[in-house]
């Protein structure tokens, strides 16, 4: 039946809407009139019409287009004729792009120029329950590996340290030192002081009860230069330094920087993760005796100031409320978070990944793995001391 | 007839001007990049900004698309002073600009398909399946078809490249910015690229505008250009590239385009 019109589809009354007509000018040819405006946000026809079309006569072998009538378009007719394009191939019609605009026929020969790479798609596929688990233990056994195997290799890197034979630029080593050592005493004040202010706070409520205020003295001391001076140095410094740390080694992986390094025959353990080791070794317990400081100045100022106790005699009661040991073992300590801080941040550092959002997981891990690190190490040797009777 | 879409608005004249600029002087502070720049980019060009390295190109494109505000002169979009248009104005002209970043600039926490599905979710007002479908269209074109699940990092550098292209095409704009397309690309790489440049161009009718010093690309591709010197510190020479070569009398132009040895 030549040039019996078929079929008219329009999505709107208007004369400028995109409509396909169909019409059937010979037994096998199927010829699609496009017309109107086909721009993205238009409102189009769907390429099921075609499928339809298609479906209804069987003998269609060629699809041809006519598309004077279509006067502006984008990327909306392209995928149109895509989609119609791909229902073609489907059912062994062929596609005749004569008919087409320029333009049009030229994309869409480029766009099917290259062919979907085999196995380019990714699968999304639901693994089931246990081996979920399975595979969340293994790379649990693997990050395991992959600390002690760091732990390892920084411990080689300070040997060689000690032994005069690390490679690491000594300026690099002073501006680390001055980082976390001058450039932390702001927040460390802040912190420490308020810790040992409110130390004081909440023992004179109970103390007072007693009538024993004194003994805020020794409470503030004790529990300043024993435990919180060094876990409040700890947690300032992981948040603070630990943080940086892994994000500057993150972005120094990010950008190669560490390759560069490795294939110049630097080892990036002594020359990146050793002078921040040993900045932050050195200055942890210089900054807990500062914050062990700042902690009883700020229970004096409470005891002083609010408890009527004399000034000569709250440090006479703090001085015989502590010994040496005590201040060992804050220092012991804070020397031990120095080496977790520098380890967590400089293991997440070098272990991240190469794109911005790694560096940002890296620097997050790093923080949360020394704040714990810390915590679960004041436990153990809090119980330590205590089995030692220090 | 030749046939009046989207991109070629009705009947233009083959030199109608899209981006004028006119005595703009770049300069950060008291140091000055270049003075006094005048060049007209028509409709349908591909319009290319050389110079040695350092003299202040890719500063130009920045300035050109509104991340840099000029110390002095103007740009024109069509007839709009791009630089004293109100925000929304300035705004709606970006919005007809695709850029190509030099190291494609991909949204690195995003895949392929969210990169370039991004404006158009912002932009317009399309059902998520439609964007789905441009999004393939686009990532089709440039050769990455059924990569939409892929990460930047995933991927080679080349075609990094070819995904920002995608990205800067997911609008349809009517103007293309590239800054240093083939910078890192191996030669047939940047043949390819350089093809798909053109033959978007061919179908799309969009002006382009690319930053270069690749002297295969621009002879091959560029039908206009404007040369940056940096110890002039201004333009010492524009018009078509291949006439430049065959007809420019500067040296310092000569020996640019000739690779130091004519």
């Amino acid at each position: 039946m030549p040039n019996n019109k078929l079929t008219v589809v329009e999505t709107s009354p208007a004369g400028k809407t995109a409509k396909i007509i169909f019409e059937q000018p010979d037994r096998d040819v199927l010829l699609i009139i496009l017309d109107g405006t086909w721009t993205v946000g238009a409102p189009l026809p769907l390429a099921d019409e075609v499928e339809k079309q298609m479906a209804a006569s069987r003998a269609v072998r060629r699809i041809q287009f006519k598309t004077d009538g279509i006067s502006n378009w984008d990327s909306a007719l392209l995928t149109f004729l895509i989609k119609v394009a791909d229902g073609c191939s489907k059912n062994d019609i062929a596609f005749e792009k004569d008919g087409l605009p320029e333009g049009v026929a030229r994309l869409i020969a480029l766009a099917t120029a290259v062919p979907e790479r085999k196995g380019a798609r990714k699968d999304t596929v639901r693994e089931p329950f246990l081996s979920r688990v399975g595979s969340a233990a293994i790379r649990w056994r693997h990050s395991i590996d992959e600390t002690l195997a760091f732990i390892g290799e920084a411990a080689i890197a300070f040997i060689k340290f000690l032994t005069g034979r690390a490679s690491f630029r000594r300026q690099d080593l002073s501006l680390f030192i001055q980082q976390c050592g001058a450039d932390a005493l702001p927040i460390v004040t802040l912190i420490s002081l308020l810790v040992g202010l409110i130390l004081a706070f909440v023992g004179a409520v109970q103390l007072m009860m007693f009538g024993a205020q004194l003994y805020v003295a020794n409470l503030v001391g004790i529990s300043m230069v024993r435990v919180m001076g060094a876990v409040m140095a700890g947690i300032v410094m992981a948040g603070r330094t630990g943080a940086a740390f892994a994000a500057q080694l993150g972005t120094m992986q990010v950008n190669e920087e560490i390759d560069a390094l490795k294939t110049m025959g630097i080892s990036p353990m002594e020359f990146l993760v050793l002078p921040r080791m040993l900045a932050l070794v050195l200055m942890m317990p210089l900054l807990c005796i500062y914050a062990d400081l700042m902690g009883v100045l700020g229970g004096l100022i409470v005891g002083v100031g609010m408890l009527d106790i004399g000034l000569i005699q709250y440090v006479h009661q703090t001085r015989a409320a502590l010994n040496l040991s005590f201040f060992l073992i804050g220092i012991i300590q804070a020397g031990i978070f120095g080496v977790l801080v520098a380890l967590a941040g400089c293991l997440r550092g070098m272990q991240c990944g190469r794109s911005a959002s790694a560096v940002g997981q890296a620097t997050t891990t790093a923080v949360v793995t020394s704040i714990v690190a810390i915590i679960v190490a004041t436990g153990i040797i809090t119980v330590v001391c205590n089995m030692l009777g220090i | 007839m030749r046939l009046a879409h989207n991109f070629i608005i009705g009947q233009m004249p083959e030199t109608q001007p899209h981006i004028i600029v006119k005595d703009l002087t770049m300069a950060f502070g008291t140091f000055v990049v270049q003075r006094d720049l005048t060049f007209t980019i028509n409709r349908s060009d591909i319009f290319i900004i050389m110079g040695g390295s350092g003299c202040g190109k890719s500063t130009l494109m920045r300035h050109m698309i509104g991340l840099i505000a000029p110390v002095k002169g103007q740009i024109f979009y069509d007839d709009v002073n791009f630089w004293e248009a109100e925000p929304d104005q300035r705004d709606r002209i970006i919005r007809k600009v695709g850029i190509l970043y030099q190291s494609g600039a991909l949204w690195s926490s995003m895949t392929l398909a969210e990169n370039i599905a991004l404006p158009l979710q912002q932009y317009t007002d399309l059902k998520p399946d439609q964007v789905r479908e441009l999004v393939t269209l686009k990532l089709a074109l440039v050769g990455l078809a059924g990569f939409d699940d892929y990460y930047p990092s995933e991927i080679s550098g080349g075609m990094q490249k070819r995904a920002g292209l995608a990205r800067a095409m997911a609008m349809d704009p009517e103007i293309l910015f590239f800054d240093e397309p083939s910078a890192g690309l191996d030669p047939i790489s940047a043949r390819l690229l350089d093809d798909l440049i053109l033959e978007l161009r061919e179908s799309l009718g969009s002006t382009v505008v690319i930053v270069t010093h690749e002297l295969a690309s621009i002879f091959a591709i560029g039908n206009n250009s404007v040369f940056l010197d940096a110890d002039a510190k201004t333009m010492i020479a524009q018009g078509d590239p291949n006439k430049l070569l065959a007809e420019s009398t500067n040296p310092l132009v000569h020996k640019f385009l000739t690779r130091g040895e004519g």
